[in-house]
């Protein structure tokens, strides 16, 4: 188990314990499964290649619009990230048994987001090097584009989480999720393009900004995860 | 063994005969109405259009409504976000009946800026859209919205729609000022704010044109709401009222049934003793 000597290394009672908990769990569905591996990922090169045939790539176009059309194939990828993550625990009865399991809910949340949060980054990483090889971009500024990466994903992990909850359940779910995600997580895509564009034309002033812009975002949902995920837990 | 009454589960909640109005809402309809045609007068007749320079002419008048319209469309989600909380507070279902109607009527007034922020803009600019920060920031919370009150159709159990959207209501106030401020600093990092021209010299009879507006705005939405809080409530009530019914009407069945079965039994056991 990946996960053993992490959990046990943490104290029994803690949140951070549970997290670990959680979070191992859906590393180890993953491992078997190969969900993220085997479909998400084709998925969002998949995207990178739809992008080039609406937009020419013989004009540079997609060289400009890089840093947008990498963040809009993260939200799209996100999103069904997000399913994944909450379909597994729908399906029989899962959500029971962690309501009732003596888990730390603000744990469940924290081990909910950094594993959807892991697997966005490993979607990230094969769009970056996507990019680069399709769209013919050199990236630049690499602590920069780690950085945005990073809080970004912690960002669109922790609000997926809370939305993943929230839809979790509903017969719904599927259509309902983007639309209450997607106007919420716009700041991100907004900040997430303007700092990789800063990063990618070496200018990276502006770009630590938007950078800090995410990094608030990103507190923000995780805060109000903590509190809120567990009257959601106990509705859905 | 009790019957259910004849009437459906709608009698059982008997409304006020005029429907959701009463006293006050009609005083206040009144207000509204007369004050409706004082407003056209002045925004429409009596107050000149802006002739100073960079001036708007007569599309100034489009502000009267635009802005009195945004200010409410914010007002009906603050109190979205107050009777969210309040309902996690207190856990009665006329804050979760208020925030539900607040919310209806704040995309109502949200759509109404959108669409007199394009007009005017149409006229100003040339197209129907222009990526303004306040117009994209607003057509960004027009959307949430619309999923806040999609989640309230998606969830069928009123207890549960109720802790659920509460709970979202509080967040989606909480991203609008992110959503504004990403949006604002996005566009102005590529023009100067298109809007800036938007804030006229202003005097006389159009300052009072706008504050009217305001006021009126303000007032239509407290009207609305009242009667949107009614409806709510009232069919919040017959809700509950009507699974009451039916949990009554299928245990009369059940006792019936039982009746029934013991009436057919009694015979056999009869015929039991006689052999």
């Amino acid at each position: 188990m990946p996960d053993a000597p992490a959990s046990d290394l943490l104290p029994r009672e803690s949140i951070l314990r549970d997290a670990a908990l959680v979070m191992g769990k859906d590393l180890r569905i993953e491992r078997h499964s190969k969900v993220t591996l085997g479909q998400l990922l084709p998925f969002a090169l998949l995207v990178l290649i739809l992008f080039a045939f609406a937009l020419d790539p013989d004009r540079r176009i997609l060289e400009e619009a890089t840093p947008g059309l990498f963040w809009l194939a993260v939200l799209f990828s996100m999103l069904l990230a997000i399913q994944r993550a909450f379909s597994v625990e729908t399906a029989d009865g899962v959500i029971d048994a962690l309501r009732l399991s003596d888990l730390d809910p603000a744990g469940i949340f924290l081990g909910k987001a950094a594993g959807i949060g892991l697997h966005l980054l490993v979607l990230e990483a094969a769009l970056l090097v996507g990019v680069t090889v399709l769209y013919g971009t050199t990236p630049h500024g690499w602590l920069l584009l780690a950085a945005t990466m990073l809080t970004a994903t912690a960002g669109l992990a922790a609000a997926g989480s809370l939305y993943g909850v929230l839809a979790a359940g509903l017969r719904v779910r599927d259509t309902l999720l983007p639309i209450l995600m997607l106007p919420v997580v716009a700041p991100v895509l907004i900040a997430g393009t303007e700092a990789f564009t800063a990063a990618y034309e070496q200018s990276s002033g502006e770009g630590w900004r938007w950078c800090g812009l995410l990094a608030v975002f990103a507190a923000l949902y995780v805060v109000i995860g903590i509190f809120a995920f567990e009257p959601l837990l106990e509705e859905s | 063994m009790t019957t259910p009454s004849n009437d459906s589960g709608a009698g059982l909640l008997r409304l006020h005969p005029d429907g959701t109005a009463s006293r006050g809402s009609r005083i206040l309809g009144i207000v509204v109405l007369v004050g409706s045609v004082l407003f056209l007068y002045v925004a429409l007749v009596a107050s000149k259009p802006d002739e100073s320079l960079d001036a708007m002419g007569q599309l100034v008048r489009i502000m009267y409504v635009h802005v009195p319209a945004a200010i409410a469309c914010y007002l009906a989600f603050f109190v979205t976000a107050v009777a969210s909380a309040m309902y996690l507070w207190k856990r009665t279902t006329g804050w979760d009946a208020l925030a539900a109607s607040s919310a209806e009527i704040g995309v109502v007034f949200t759509a109404l800026t959108l669409l007199t922020g394009s007009i005017w803009g149409h006229t100003t600019w040339g197209t129907w859209w222009e990526w303004d920060p306040r117009l994209t920031s607003t057509a960004l919370m027009f959307v949430l919205y619309i999923g806040y009150l999609a989640l309230r159709r998606a969830i069928i159990d009123p207890v549960s729609r109720a802790k659920q959207s509460a709970i979202l209501g509080i967040i989606a106030f909480a991203n609008v000022p992110i959503v504004h401020y990403s949006v604002d600093w996005w566009r102005s990092l590529h023009q100067t704010a298109t809007v800036a021209s938007l804030d006229p010299q202003i005097d006389g009879l159009r300052l009072f044109a706008l504050f009217l507006g305001m006021i009126l705005a303000m007032l239509l939405y407290a009207w609305l709401l009242l009667h949107r809080f009614r409806l709510e409530f009232a069919s919040q009530a017959l809700e509950a009222k009507g699974l009451d019914y039916a949990l009554q009407e299928r245990r009369a069945e059940g006792r019936a049934d039982a009746a029934e079965v013991a009436a057919t039994a009694a015979p056999a056991l009869d015929a039991e003793e006689v052999r």
